[in-house]
């Protein structure tokens, strides 16, 4: 087994699978605090959702880089959800399940009606699940994964400060001068962007236990926002490097086995959280 | 020229109307009581000398100085912040925030004016203690201690005392009531007639009646005299 390992990290596009997946694995767990106290745990869920409708529509079209329609997609839906939502008369979580139902099936819809090609069934589950195994992501997606998180992880800790006050307190934030909107909007995007970056470790179905379990974990165990920030982070990070290594190691599937170590390292964390109370 | 200044100020929501045609203005150093029955509009009032939400008509005049993003907000609290993970010490500084424009990290100055503030709150001890773990009065001094550190002028106090106990209760009059001395002027928004009219020295009365003036002409204004009747028959 352990030869098994061996032989598989001689590989180069290996190496890089693990390092791209750690990378999604820390930006998503980022911004889950924020997503969970802003009760947008749903937001996620919705907007990955999206993401597989404009997949299916990449496929069809068949641009040379899924991601030049992915991401503008779902940043615009990201904005529309979190800033938009709040004006319209249909209230947040009805106008996330309209969107999220519609565009799975109409990607759905286009992608039988429309596709070439002829192993359709495997096409969709890949989009809905993640890859079958970590050699299948590719290359010049990985380059792209690569940039992106780097980038997301920089504007966190540039505005760390600021998501902060504008999530704890909003109504504070704007009488104090906080342009808080602008953050919003901000936020919108990086979450977009997340989705559509963590879409490639695990799957558009199984996108926000990434985000959402790792933050959840850490509130079991810590009380301030920058530890709960820094253990999710380091939790995720783990979670994600030995789903992977699992996944080449037993043959499973690279998200769900990912996901699957999330969900102990949450009851592992819920019941250092009860005991740790009880003093 | 007043601190604060309401000019035939028209509040309410959409185009509904809840107070036509307010007129009050704050001086330096006052203590203004906004009093008046659920419903009557304190709470749009409120957002809209903060800046949260516009008024349908008029307008509120900022001066002697004063910048619109200088006024303390103390909120009631929040849905979100019953279990938000954050400490004390991170709330407090949160303050700051407002003053740091682009500038991603808090600088040291602002680290010690939030240590100062908690000190004067007398939560320095709780600094690294969690929002949700510390009781009802402590929190209402972590977020005076916040609000301390977005301005030294004016403090707006949206029912500060609602859920505390009578010691707290009285705690934190004598708490709001020392930063007067020390020249912060104060808005506070109550139900608690009784303090209003031990504490400050102006009251604004709005609702189907609307007053405003100091406490003495307030006692024996007709609006005065028919809330607090309707006050004591509820106490019976």
């Amino acid at each position: 087994m352990i030869d098994k390992l061996y032989t598989y990290l001689q590989y180069p596009f290996v190496q890089r699978a693990l390092i791209v997946g750690v990378l999604i694995a820390l930006c998503s767990s980022l911004l889950g605090v924020t997503l969970v106290l802003k009760r947008f745990s749903f937001i996620g869920d919705g907007l990955s959702h999206v993401a597989f409708g404009a997949m299916c529509v990449a496929t069809v079209v068949g641009v040379s880089n899924n991601m030049l329609i992915i991401l503008p997609v779902t940043i615009l839906s990201a904005i529309f959800l979190l800033r938009g939502g709040k004006h319209v008369k249909i209230k947040g979580d009805a106008a996330i399940a309209m969107i999220s139902v519609a565009s799975m099936a109409f990607g759905y819809l286009i992608m039988t009606v429309c596709s070439t090609s002829s192993n359709l069934t495997g096409d969709v589950c890949t989009t809905l699940f993640g890859s079958m195994t970590i050699l299948t992501l590719r290359v010049r997606s990985v380059w792209i994964c690569f940039i992106l998180s780097i980038l997301v992880i920089t504007v966190f800790i540039l505005f760390y400060n600021k998501i902060f006050a504008v999530t704890f307190d909003e109504d504070f934030a704007v009488s104090a001068g906080t342009n808080a909107d602008r953050y919003n909007l901000l936020l919108a995007v990086v979450i977009a962007v997340i989705i559509v970056l963590a879409m490639n470790l695990c799957g558009s179905l199984l996108v926000s236990a990434l985000i959402i379990f790792p933050a959840l974990s850490a509130m079991r165990i810590f009380h301030s926002f920058k530890s709960v920030t820094i253990f999710s982070a380091v939790l995720s990070v783990i979670c994600a490097f030995s789903g992977m290594i699992i996944s080449i190691l037993t043959g499973t599937p690279v998200g769900s086995t990912i996901v699957a170590v999330d969900t102990g390292a949450f009851l592992i964390c819920y019941l250092i959280g009860l005991i740790v109370r009880r003093d | 020229m007043p601190l604060l200044q309401a000019e035939d100020l028209i509040l309410g929501y959409n185009s509904h109307v809840i107070v036509d045609r307010l007129n009050f203005k704050v001086e330096k150093g006052d203590y203004l009581c906004i009093v008046g029955n659920n419903g009557s509009g304190k709470t749009t009032l409120m957002r809209t000398i903060l800046g949260l939400q516009d008024p349908l008509g008029g307008k509120i005049l900022f001066g002697d100085g004063l910048k619109k993003n200088e006024i303390g907000y103390l909120p009631q609290q929040n849905e979100i912040q019953k279990d938000f993970p954050a400490s004390v010490e991170e709330i407090v500084l949160s303050g700051c925030q407002g003053r740091c424009g682009l500038r991603p990290f808090y600088s040291s100055a602002e680290k010690a004016l939030a240590r100062e503030n908690m000190t004067k709150m007398g939560i320095e001890h709780l600094s690294k203690k969690s929002f949700f773990r510390i009781s009802g009065g402590q929190k209402q001094r972590v977020l005076l201690a916040r609000a301390l550190c977005a301005t030294r002028k004016v403090l707006l106090l949206d029912e500060p005392v609602s859920g505390l106990d009578p010691q707290g209760t009285s705690e934190m009059y004598e708490l709001i009531d020392s930063l007067r001395k020390e020249g912060v002027t104060i808005l506070m928004i109550s139900h608690d007639i009784d303090a209003a009219l031990t504490y400050s020295s102006h009251i604004l009365h709005i609702g189907a009646e609307v007053f405003f003036g100091t406490k003495d002409e307030y006692l024996k204004s007709r609006a005065g005299k028919k809330f607090l009747l309707s006050k004591d028959e509820e106490d019976q």
